[in-house]
């Protein structure tokens, strides 16, 4: 049997779960949401990515009933959710500071969404008995959140948000609380049980290694607007804007006038520096446009390379080692300071190259992307 | 390491010094055998006997704490849903005159508290009596207890409160289930609060006071008035007393809940 | 708004409105009445039954009279000034002592901290009046602090105290000094000691890092500190009454006595309505310095 990707939001006939149609939000002055619309899927792991004040976190608390958009509506299954108060909406939500009970057991906490729907006693214990399990903390059922580390908080918080099997799930910062090492784990764990629950995902975060790591779709959001909404893959290798290039990991950004020429574009970017050849991913018109390129696109040089367009010629200013790859950073007679990466695949007994050396800096035809500014 | 210097050791001492050697001195004459209060004349327990015959104080004693215990209810129910207002009640019409109301019995002389409460009594024709100080004490020591409850309620998390109407519980629910047992401690200590002004207050129950009703400090304060008396040392003494194995208590009783604490964080560090 | 977040308000604001509010207004326009031989004695009293004409009758008959003769005679001028000036006194006296004891707690050893914390607590759960009643037997003529004077050889004769103005002094810095101590002390504990460090890192001799460190971070605490004790020390009535003498002139003691003595319930009114005036303006600098620390700590 082929395996068909999952990609509801390509096929015209799925029906979205989540839609939101020109919603607002305005605290007095402040626009917090400015006339957003999007349609969030059946089972996908949809990531909300944007720096603090964005208005990220305002979205997700509007389809928790904690806000109420100030135009615009919010269907949830194809119903207006806007009248139904919290309490009442089938979303379950996995607070930043996980806001466990602290005066109850973790078993209790877990326990608290299913005795407010006066589920049976048994089916509660056997429900909340398979939540532990799932998240994998069967031996602290009887502790209070005090007395267990950070990252059985989190899974407790995850279990009690999931007990009740909401339609959608909304997890606010899940990892920011947990250390570095832990947060990784915990990510991969987090897909597995998106996976087992078969339970949608709205995840806020401002962490764009967590949101590329775990979701299906990530929306990149700026000033209470939607910058792209894609892939991880696309979001990363065809941003639509300098904005999101930049938010989503590390890239040079040149700005330059360019000119068609057939498929390609020559952008003139400085005096003295040879015409950047470009591949726009749509047809552009010739004027003022930025080239992003991202620095692990670079190959760095001793020899003048002859088999690409591309070629700077400058001097090593800066070293950052980070373990598997180094950024050199090299600055261009006319000033400019352009990024470039190496994975340093084999152990070497010294770097290859050293400050102030004079290096070769290339990249092909499509490393970068041609955006219009 | 902090280190007393002598210049820190010295001020302690001095001022721990002024601090209690009044309420020492209370407290080794009231053992006086002589009822001259500046002579001592051997040990003795008599006029702890003489003051527990004394039946004005003892009906004093019965008046002052039933006024303390229904007046510190009446003002803790009332102080924590005014410290909830206050605090998670949003805009509502009026607000600031609330929260003004709220505050200013903390700063206003008791004389001023007692003079215009008396003088409403007054106006509607309530007669004075034990119903009329519970009344004034419920009023002022509710604005304590809120004090105390607020603090309290704005340092905890809030989205505690949202997850429990997440997950499906009416605001009130939301209330009595999560936001109550969280807050307890507080509402207990705004309670002991309340109680212990109350049986403090001379001010604005000698106001509201009628004769029928004469609380302990009352009686106290007109005894004092004609001298000191090994009676009153006797009762001094009894009150810082309790006063001081109910504080040991409690500090005690926090400093065994942090250290129990410590030990499960500890617990928690290496479990996770 | 529905019917039980409507009851959540309105208890408690129809509560304060009734016992607070209304009582306050009342202090007010008796205060703008005459007094008067008969029960409540004071005149005009208001007739509803008379309705809107018996209203506007009554209001015509109130004025400020009351308010010119406390202006006029001399025993209410002294007696605010001399309060005012008693309670900034102690005020100071409290803060010299309070201080060095606060910042005496926060740098003494750790394990010694809770029950300092212990001591200082104390005494603000003891009876208010069993603190003020237990200096009566320290400050007497007999009392135990001219028998130590006269023991040491400072004085020959005992010293009249008791029943004067110093014996006032002593007894509001006593009473009111744990008030000072614990918001100062709070600030202090705050404090980071590196920034000490830093200063003397920095060329500060150790003086000079408590003078520009240590105490402006330490000013909202001493701030807070000198309202509690100065607001309640303004309108004080037991600690006059019962340490104080003829000499002494307290508004709280005189309201007292105007009341309950010579039954003038408009000019005790007055009285009332000027010492609130008086305390309103401390009251907002004091909530101003309380929003200030409340910002400073978010």
């Amino acid at each position: 049997m082929p395996q068909t990707a999952f990609e509801p939001w390509n096929d015209p006939a799925a029906k979205p779960l989540i839609q939101f149609r020109n919603v607002s939000k305005r605290f007095g002055d402040f626009t917090a949401i400015d006339d957003l619309s999007i349609d969030i899927f059946e089972r996908e792991f949809f990531a909300l990515l944007g720096p603090s004040g964005c208005g990220k976190t305002t979205m997700m608390r509007m389809l928790a009933g904690f806000e109420t958009p100030t135009s615009g509506t919010i269907m949830l299954d194809g119903q207006d959710i806007s009248p139904i108060p919290p309490n009442k909406r089938s979303v379950n939500m996995m607070f930043q500071s996980y806001a466990l009970f602290p005066h109850l057991t973790v078993y209790e906490n877990i326990a608290f969404g299913l005795r407010r729907s006066k589920m049976p006693n048994e089916q509660i214990d056997a429900r909340v008995k398979q939540m532990l399990k799932l998240v994998q903390i069967e031996k602290f059922g009887a502790r209070k959140p005090d007395q267990i580390s950070g990252g059985q908080r989190q899974r407790v918080a995850l279990a009690r948000a999931l007990a009740k099997g909401p339609k959608l799930l909304l997890l606010d910062e899940p990892l920011s609380a947990l250390d570095k090492k832990l947060r990784q784990d915990t990510q991969f764990e987090l897909m597995d049980i998106q996976e087992k629950t078969g339970t949608t995902f709205v995840v806020v975060t401002h962490d764009q290694e967590e949101a590329m790591t775990v979701a299906s779709r990530v929306a990149v959001m700026d000033h209470g607007k939607l910058k792209q909404v894609d892939t991880p893959d696309r979001i990363y290798e065809a941003p639509n804007s300098t904005y999101v290039a930049d938010f989503i990991g590390d890239v040079n950004i040149i700005e330059g006038y360019a000119t068609k020429q057939g498929d390609t574009v020559s952008i003139a970017w400085s005096e003295g520096n040879s015409p950047i050849i470009g591949t726009p991913s749509k047809p552009i018109a010739n004027g003022k446009v930025s080239f992003a390129i991202r620095p692990e696109k670079i190959a760095i040089s001793a020899e003048r390379p002859t088999d690409r367009n591309n070629v700077v010629h400058g001097k090593v200013l800066d070293i950052a080692y980070l373990g598997n790859l180094s950024t050199y950073h090299v600055a261009l007679p006319d000033g400019t300071i352009i990024k470039a990466q190496t994975a340093n695949s084999r152990r070497r007994s010294s770097r290859p190259f050293t400050w102030d050396d004079e290096v070769w800096l290339s990249w092909t035809d499509t490393a970068g992307i041609v955006l219009e500014s | 390491m902090r280190r007393l210097t002598w210049f820190n050791a010295t001020s302690l001492t001095l001022g721990f010094a002024f601090l209690y050697i009044p309420m020492i001195v209370v407290i080794v004459y009231s053992f006086n055998e002589s009822r001259l209060v500046t002579v001592w004349g051997g040990f003795s327990t008599k006029w702890y006997g003489e003051l527990l015959r004394n039946e004005s104080f003892l009906d004093a004693a019965w008046v002052t704490f039933q006024v303390g215990f229904f007046s510190s209810i009446i003002a803790t129910i009332l102080g924590t849903m005014g410290a909830y207002v206050l605090v998670r009640g949003g805009r509502f019409y009026g607000r600031t005159l609330f929260s003004g109301m709220m505050y200013a019995p903390l700063v206003m002389p008791e004389v001023i508290t007692g003079l215009s409460l008396l003088l409403l009594f007054i106006s509607i024709g309530l007669d004075r009596g034990m119903f009329t100080i519970i009344l004034a004490h419920g009023t002022f020591a509710m604005c304590y207890v809120s004090v105390v409850v607020s603090s309290r309620l704005v340092s905890f998390d809030r989205s505690v409160e949202e997850a429990a109407l997440d997950l499906g519980c009416t605001p009130f629910e939301a209330f009595r289930l999560v936001t109550l047992p969280i807050i307890a401690p507080a509402v207990i200590s705004g309670w002991l609060l309340a109680l212990t002004l109350s049986l403090d207050d001379l001010v604005i129950a000698s106001f509201v006071a009628g004769p029928s009703a004469t609380t302990l400090p009352i009686k106290v304060f007109s005894s004092i008035r004609l001298g000191v008396s090994p009676e009153i040392n006797a009762l001094s003494t009894i009150l810082i007393g309790i006063v001081t194995i109910g504080t040991i208590a409690a500090s005690l009783s926090t400093k065994r809940s942090v250290m129990r604490r410590q030990r499960e964080e500890r617990m928690a560090e290496q479990a996770g | 708004m529905n019917m039980r977040r409507f009851s959540l308000i309105a208890v408690p604001y129809g509560w304060l409105v009734l016992l607070f509010l209304v009582p306050f207004l009342i202090v007010f326009k008796i205060s703008l009445s005459d007094v008067a031989l008969s029960i409540p004695p004071y005149t005009p009293t208001l007739e509803l039954s008379e309705g809107w004409g018996g209203f506007r009758d009554f209001l015509s008959q109130l004025d400020f009279e009351n308010y010119e003769f406390l202006a006029t005679d001399d025993l209410y001028w002294k007696s605010y000034l001399s309060s005012v000036q008693i309670a900034l006194i102690s005020t100071t006296i409290c803060l010299l002592i309070g201080f060095p004891m606060a910042y005496g707690m926060a740098n003494a050893p750790k394990e010694w901290q809770p029950t300092l914390m212990l001591l200082v607590i104390l005494p603000f759960w003891t009876s208010f009046l069993i603190r003020v009643y237990s200096l009566i037997g320290i400050l007497s003529q007999e009392g135990m602090l001219n028998q130590f004077l006269i023991w040491v050889g400072i004085i020959n004769e005992p010293l009249t105290i008791l029943n004067t103005n110093i014996a006032v002094y002593i007894g509001i810095v006593y009473t009111y000094v744990p008030f000072m101590i614990l918001p100062i002390y709070a600030t202090l504990i705050k404090l980071d000691g590196s920034l000490l460090e830093a200063a003397e890192d920095l060329g500060c001799s150790r003086t000079e890092a408590f003078w520009r460190i240590t105490v402006p971070l330490s000013k909202a605490g001493i701030i807070a500190g000198c309202f509690l004790v100065f607001i309640p020390a303004l309108g004080e009535f037991v600690i006059p009454s019962l340490l104080g003498g003829s000499e002494t002139l307290m508004i709280g003691k005189v309201l007292y006595e105007e009341f309950f003595s010579n039954r003038d319930w408009p000019v005790a009114g007055a009285v009332a309505v000027i010492l609130l005036l008086i305390l309103i303006i401390p009251i907002v600098l004091y909530q101003r310095n309380e929003q200030k620390m409340m910002e400073a700590d978010t």
